[in-house]
């Protein structure tokens, strides 16, 4: 059963970034450029998605298993270091060079644009280089 | 400001948006997960991870939802800006970024916002201060 909710939920997800304009990086940049032709839809994109989850992630801070049973598994950390801070920051530099982030690589690699496929696989070099340092850093 | 109103989609962008957060909150309550796209991709690159198959199923979810779109309707515009040697850098700096960051736009701006995390909160406004000045420099500075 939790197999079946996770692949709708992900399916849902990735038809809510295409019905959004999330999944077009030429209107998420149109977003970023505050200073050219703003484009503010995708502050919409926020308002709707925080409007929905807002209510089942606070009941969900106050509950230790799932609906189903499964361990409810929120972040705990709570200091903001500064691989928090530098990380994002970085992240956000690639979000504004390209306009795609995680979700929309994996939500239009299937459609036939190269661009996706190039992105995607620098992307997971990225994560691999992350996961590489890690491992040379708890050793 | 000069707003682009010929390209605003409120509706669809707001519509979309609750069915993003209808996804999460689905992932939360049935799995107990956050659906944190980087968060998800990264933990199966790395060995031993747990929940292998529901976080699979949940990108593979992602991955076919445009052929399902398209068993209905044309799929929306998909645009894009940057060459080949643009996409490698921008790929590498969100790989990386999202990962040290612990996060994307999925994992702290809908879910961590929605649960009011701190972190979460600092994360977004990084990575939005960060995407508008990168774009700010080049569009308008560089003009790229």
């Amino acid at each position: 059963m939790t197999k079946l909710t996770a692949f709708i939920a992900g399916l849902l997800f990735g038809l809510g970034l295409l019905l959004a304009g999330m999944a077009n990086p030429g209107k998420v940049l149109a977003f970023l450029d505050l200073t050219g032709a703003w484009d503010p839809s995708l502050g919409l994109v926020m308002v709707g998605a925080i409007g929905v989850a807002i209510g089942p992630l606070t009941w969900a801070r106050r509950q230790s298993s799932s609906l189903l049973g499964r361990p409810m598994q929120l972040p705990i950390k709570r200091e903001l270091d500064p691989r928090l801070i530098g990380g994002s920051l970085v992240f956000g530099i690639g979000w504004g060079i390209a306009g795609i982030c995680p979700g929309p690589a994996v939500a239009i690699l299937l459609t036939g644009h190269w661009q996706v496929i190039v992105f995607m696989l620098a992307m997971l070099a990225g994560m691999l280089l992350f996961t590489a340092l890690e491992s040379r850093r708890s050793h | 400001m000069n707003v682009d109103w010929l390209n605003f989609t409120p509706w669809s962008s707001l519509a979309g948006g609750a069915l993003i957060g209808l996804a999460a909150s689905l992932f939360v309550v049935a799995n107990g997960r956050i659906a944190g796209i980087s968060g998800l991709i990264g933990s199966l690159l790395q060995r031993g991870s747990e929940g292998v198959s529901e976080k699979a199923l949940f990108l593979l979810g992602l991955l076919i939802a445009p052929l399902l779109w398209g068993l209905f309707t044309a799929l929306p515009q998909i645009e894009f800006k940057s060459g080949g040697f643009g996409l490698i850098v921008a790929g590498v700096l969100v790989g990386i970024g999202t990962r040290y960051g612990s996060g994307c736009t999925s994992g702290h701006g809908v879910c961590g916002l929605s649960r009011l995390s701190p972190r979460s909160m600092v994360a977004t406004a990084c990575f939005m201060f960060s995407g508008f000045v990168t774009v700010f420099v080049l569009r308008h500075l560089l003009g790229g």
